[in-house]
């Protein structure tokens, strides 16, 4: 079977400036996919790729099987995409704007969004008639969803799809992926709220400045071998290769350990500690651990 | 066609209102005429031998106490110069604005291909133009109608059509820089509308500067001239269908391409 999203040494500069470099990700069809890095590590560059937006300086990319540059007309049909940033034409209805996308859609399908488009709108607590100049953040982001979802795409593309969303309308719009998920479709989202990817996603790539860091499933992601060693008593922590994100506050200090248990522990016992707690890191922390720049190296530029 | 019917719906408001303003002031000035007509006769020869000046503007050769070389130098402004603006607006924001205000982010990932959002674009500014132009001939042709005026039909017809085609290519010159650009898309427009009035201006004050005539579309669009000649030079406007196809062939040659951020 096909990938929904394939992607093989995918390259984008923008002038000297970089975009990504060198990303390779596969994205399983029916997959419910988080795409995690921190503001400009290269998420929307990598989506806006795939959508055709940009066109590539190297590489390529597949949809369904199809190269994006070939097969645009064809694959942007099967596709659902909410950019990050809403905007549609300020003196127009919300109305209006769910049926032009729809007519747009239209020529290249010939059925009708309309009771979908209905569905949608009430699920989210849209109202229809008003302009979208008048629209917050927020309402925006609802008219987005809409366009993206009322064609009931094979695959959903989702730039930071959350941001602005109140608390109730972000699990609302999570469940209506999940029955999309469940009818078939693929969902690929980007984000850098860690918490939500890890609640909704099965799988997750994490991208750092233009380079793809990981992609597996989110269990595995959370089993890094890493520990969270937390001791009292102590000015230095111990002197181990593998300890990393050193924090104090007062007498307290913790720190990331992710070497052999024996050594760790045989140096613990030589310190004259007074307290020490060894616990599973959480996910959250993993991620900021890929993010911050003392992470495994996706090579650098500079020498 | 969901596309050239949302562009039209988009650009109603400023073609009603740049349709309204050319037409009035057209019709104003012919319906004024009469009453200049009485005081023309002896003014005339004044107007027509101020020189450079008169040379500017074609009224050395036109002759104001008849209708037509009035209404040429008249219509000539409006029409001439409102015209241009309004058809430089149009093609010169048709691709900007979309990008601007971030609405071609929307527009470009719907299952339409490129060259087909430009052929709508394309045909909506061709669609408005002719709206406009229609207008503003009835209007035109009513009071006339109303001041008892004949004028020659065969003229008239060229000088309406001329300023049609000077619309038209700079509606698609516009287009194709519109394809290149992002921001300031309005000024630019307008200051290249501007350029090509004064360009024209600047042709018909001195033979030195007489290729400009094949660089701005003004050039054919020159009322005095059509009016002498009876015909529009077909040399300026074969220059000027150049100009605008190259426009549009710009403008399909980079957006197909173009990294839309």
């Amino acid at each position: 079977m096909a990938y929904a999203v394939q992607t093989s040494s995918l390259t984008k500069y923008y002038g000297k400036a970089r975009g990504i470099i060198d990303l390779s990700l596969v994205v399983e069809e029916g997959d419910f996919f988080g795409f995690i890095g921190p503001n400009g590590a290269g998420k929307s560059t990598t989506i806006r790729t795939l959508l055709g937006l940009l066109s590539p300086t190297g590489g390529t990319a597949k949809i369904f099987g199809k190269n994006i540059l070939t097969h645009k007309t064809e694959l942007l049909a099967d596709i659902g995409y909410m950019p990050s940033e809403a905007c549609f034409y300020q003196n127009r209805k919300v109305r209006e704007i769910i049926k032009l996308s729809a007519d747009l859609r239209g020529a290249a399908r010939g059925k009708s969004c309309e009771p979908e488009a209905a569905r949608l709108c009430e699920r989210l607590k849209l109202d229809t008639e008003k302009k979208i100049g008048e629209l917050s953040l927020g309402n925006r982001k609802k008219v987005s969803v809409v366009c993206a979802l009322q064609h009931k795409p094979r695959l959903c593309i989702l730039d930071e799809p959350t941001s602005g969303l109140d608390p109730l309308m972000q699990r609302e719009f999570y469940q209506i992926l999940e029955e999309r998920n469940r009818e078939g479709a693929t969902v690929f989202l980007s984000s850098h709220v860690l918490s939500e990817v890890q609640r909704h996603c099965r799988h997750a790539a994490v991208i750092r400045e233009g380079r793809l860091l990981v992609s597996d499933t989110i269990e595995n992601l959370g089993h890094t071998g890493a520990k969270r060693v937390t001791v009292r008593g102590l000015h230095e922590p111990p002197r181990l290769e593998t300890v990393r994100d050193v924090k104090k506050s007062g007498d307290t200090m913790t720190f990331l350990y992710s070497g052999s248990p024996k050594e760790l522990l045989a140096a613990l016992a030589s310190l004259p500690l007074t307290d020490v707690a060894i616990a599973e890191p959480d996910l959250e922390e993993i991620f900021l651990h890929y993010y911050t720049p003392d992470a495994p190296e996706p090579d650098k530029e500079e020498p | 066609m969901t596309l050239l019917k949302h562009e039209l719906r988009q650009g109603r408001n400023a073609l009603c209102i740049w349709t309204l303003v050319i037409a009035s002031m057209t019709a104003l000035c012919v319906l004024i005429y009469p009453e200049i007509k009485s005081q023309m006769s002896a003014v005339s020869g004044m107007f027509s031998n101020m020189g450079g000046f008169s040379a500017a503007f074609g009224m050395d050769k036109l002759n104001f106490g008849e209708f037509l070389g009035f209404f040429g130098v008249e219509c000539g402004n409006i029409l001439g110069l409102g015209g241009a603006f309004f058809a430089a607006l149009l093609g010169i924001q048709s691709l900007a604005k979309e990008e601007k205000d971030g609405t071609a982010e929307f527009l470009l990932t719907h299952p339409v291909s490129r060259s087909k959002i430009l052929l709508q674009k394309l045909s909506a500014l061709f669609l408005q133009i002719v709206i406009l132009n229609a207008a503003v001939i009835g209007m035109t042709l009513l009071s006339v109608a109303a001041i008892g005026e004949r004028p020659d039909p065969g003229t008239l017809s060229l000088l309406f059509l001329a300023y049609f085609l000077l619309q038209l290519e700079t509606a698609a010159v516009c287009f194709g820089v519109s394809a290149f650009i992002r921001n300031g898309a309005a000024v630019i427009g307008l200051g290249m509308a501007a350029l090509f009035y004064f360009l024209n201006i600047v042709a018909n004050l001195t033979q030195k500067a007489g290729a400009f005539k094949y660089i701005t579309p003004f050039g054919y669009a020159e009322s005095a001239d059509i009016i002498f000649d009876r015909s529009i030079n077909g040399r300026y406007l074969a220059a000027g269908t150049v100009f605008a196809l190259l426009g549009v062939a710009a403008a399909f040659f980079w957006y197909r391409k173009k990294d839309v951020r």
